[in-house]
């Protein structure tokens, strides 16, 4: 199991080095220039002197080998240097963004998963019933409706209830309160980006436990259990679940990744100040630093939540060793 | 009196087979809810996409300042929005856009994945551990993470959206194909093939690549509706297609958010065709997948 370990992360070494690669030479073939963008966003003409002074100031005159090493040695310290944008250091602007985006990712894998598991587990005991119908559409929606949308409506209908139950419409705040400080505030703030990125993350993995169970259930060992008398409750919490759960593990870790990529639409609705509108932003600013550290990042929480899941497989399925 | 007679044989002759064509469709309506309602969805999006010009009421750029957002209502079925454009023909012609972004990203990001995963299951060796690792690279950037990446580079507008989601597509495409034809390789008529001289090519276009159709059809139906999601979602971030294109996400963006409280079907409505249409799609994929998945065709 260690030696899997060590093989598994040696691996993702490449795997990263070529992502930073691709990141670093993507950002540079953007057309167009941030120090031109910058200048010109005062309104003023510029002159080639500034544009030169911005780029010395960036370090964009240098070679772009040097550039790229500097990249990686960066990310190996986590210093991904500053914005081109603002000036300041890129893991501040990230760290001030960060708790409100994880907050929000956390409280949707939770609402994902309390979903997910029981309605994926009747689906498939009432297989071609009405109940399982019923949510299987619930769930091919799901996957089928964009999460901004989603938050457009719930926004539209707790403005439109609040207005008509206390004659002001109420928004859900926008300022980031931690939890341990103000509870009720920072929830009403979470709650409906959480459900509205969370819906998706939970249809696919309700499809995943409902097709894991409708497989588990035809195992001879079920059949046993079934003759041999036992309860249906048990045979489903006991017998099968629990094996038809390993791939819907698999799958939330992969969706992890497509989680932040959900809040980059979500934050946008619901005027959050997070890691997703700040990406956003940066590609809007056309700033490279602050675009390749959180691609970067993106990659890196996508890699090791890959590897996570395959050593709790592991862990989960005593049948499964690795070498 | 003779055109009476072969009148009703003629009809005696062809009213048992439309009986059993008719009986057949209702039993697949009757047996396959979710599949018939994915595909009418699908068929109302594209014939909506295709015959725009015939059945939009109005021109969906066309600015009516006398009937800035407008309520649903006879004149504007689904209201107007903040421009006085009618939402109607906006979304139907948002279809179009939907349907040339989705298809074209679908059908030429699978084509080029279905082309490299076969070939890397093919070669083999280092060809295969090349692209396979790069595959690695690819598939470590979400799907909306890469497009922004490439809309950041390449710009916005329509051909510059289905270049950024294509590119995203490739890999997945490909890492599913190969899988399916690393199987196909090793069996004796590839093999035969091989023996009996022919090119790489033929081998992998006409023995391999009709092989693993099934898997890359249900994903490339997956691919169709996870594009226009995509595109909806760049639109609605600014960093999509651009105005005056009508475009669901598009219309999603600006005028939705301000104004939803006083005219919420600017908000409602582009939304709902998105979701119904790939609603319709995902539906479709799921009936393609269980009819040429051979463990899970019903019995």
């Amino acid at each position: 199991m260690y030696r899997y370990i060590v093989k598994r992360i040696l691996l993702m070494i490449p795997t990263l080095l070529g992502a930073a690669a691709l990141v670093f030479v993507l950002m540079r073939l953007i057309p167009g220039d941030v120090c031109v963008v910058r200048l010109g966003s005062s309104g003023g003409t510029f002159d080639p002197k500034a544009v030169a002074l911005c780029h010395a100031e960036l370090g964009m005159h240098r070679p772009l080998i040097v550039q790229f090493i500097d990249f990686v040695w960066g990310i190996l310290r986590l210093d991904f240097g500053t914005s081109m944008w603002s000036g300041n250091p890129v893991t501040s602007e990230i760290w001030a963004r960060l708790p409100i985006s994880l907050e929000i990712a956390i409280l949707a894998t939770v609402i994902a998963i309390a979903i997910a598991i029981p309605l994926g587990t009747v689906s498939a005991v009432k297989q071609n019933t009405w109940i399982d119908v019923v949510v299987r559409l619930f769930a091919v929606g799901g996957t089928a409706t964009p999460s901004f949308w989603l938050g457009l409506v719930s926004l539209l209908i707790v403005l439109n209830v609040s207005s008509a139950l206390f004659g002001t419409p109420w928004m859900p705040p926008i300022e980031y309160v931690p939890i341990w400080q103000d509870p009720l505030r920072n929830l009403s703030m979470a709650l409906l980006p959480a459900v509205t990125v969370g819906y998706r993350y939970a249809a696919v993995s309700m499809r995943m436990t409902r097709s894991a169970m409708l497989e588990v259930m035809q195992e001879d060992y079920i059949r046993t259990a079934r003759a041999k008398g036992l309860i249906r409750k048990l045979i489903v919490n006991r017998h099968a679940l629990k094996n038809a759960l390993l791939p819907v593990v698999t799958l939330l870790g992969i969706e992890f990744a497509f989680l932040i990529g959900g809040l980059v639409v979500t934050e946008q609705v619901f005027n959050l100040n997070g890691v997703g509108r700040l990406f956003v932003q940066a590609v809007q600013n056309q700033d490279y630093t602050l675009t390749q550290a959180l691609v970067m990042l993106t990659v890196i929480v996508f890699v090791v939540s890959n590897l996570v899941v395959d050593l709790l497989y592991a862990w989960l399925d005593p049948r499964i060793r690795y070498r | 009196m003779v055109t009476t007679a072969v009148q009703s044989i003629g009809a005696e002759d062809l009213s048992p087979n439309r009986a059993t064509a008719a009986r057949r469709l209702l039993a697949f309506v009757r047996n396959e809810v979710l599949a018939t309602l994915g595909i009418v969805l699908v068929l109302v999006m594209s014939l909506t996409g295709i015959f725009a010009e015939l059945i939009a009421p109005y021109n969906p750029t066309a600015n009516d300042f006398g009937a800035m957002m407008e309520a649903p209502g006879w004149a504007h079925i689904l209201g107007t929005d903040q421009f006085g454009r009618d939402l109607l023909s906006r979304i139907i012609y948002g279809a179009r856009t939907a349907m040339i972004v989705g298809l074209t990203s679908a059908l030429v990001g699978g084509a080029f994945g279905l082309v490299l995963g076969v070939g890397s299951a093919y070669f083999g060796g280092r060809t295969d551990l090349i692209l396979q690792r790069l595959f690695d690279v690819l598939m470590a950037f979400p799907l909306i993470i890469m497009a922004l990446a490439v809309v950041a580079i390449f710009g916005t507008g329509v051909g510059n959206v289905i270049i950024a989601i294509t590119i995203p597509l490739i890999p997945r495409c490909a890492r599913v194909v190969r899988a399916s034809a690393l199987a196909i390789r090793e069996v004796p008529y590839v093999d035969a093939a091989r023996a009996l001289g022919f090119g790489h090519l033929r081998i992998i276009l006409v023995h391999m690549v009709p092989n693993v159709m099934a898997p890359f059809l249900i994903m490339v139906t997956a691919f169709v509706g996870q594009a226009i999601l995509a595109e909806a979602s760049l639109s609605y971030l600014g960093l999509g297609v651009q105005e005056p294109v009508p475009a669901w996400g598009l219309m999603l963006q600006g005028g939705a958010e301000e104004f939803a409280t006083t005219a919420p079907w600017i908000a409602i409505f582009p939304g709902l065709a998105i979701v119904l249409s790939v609603l319709g799609i995902n539906l479709l994929g799921d009936a393609l997948r269980d009819h040429l998945d051979p463990k899970l065709r019903k019995t």
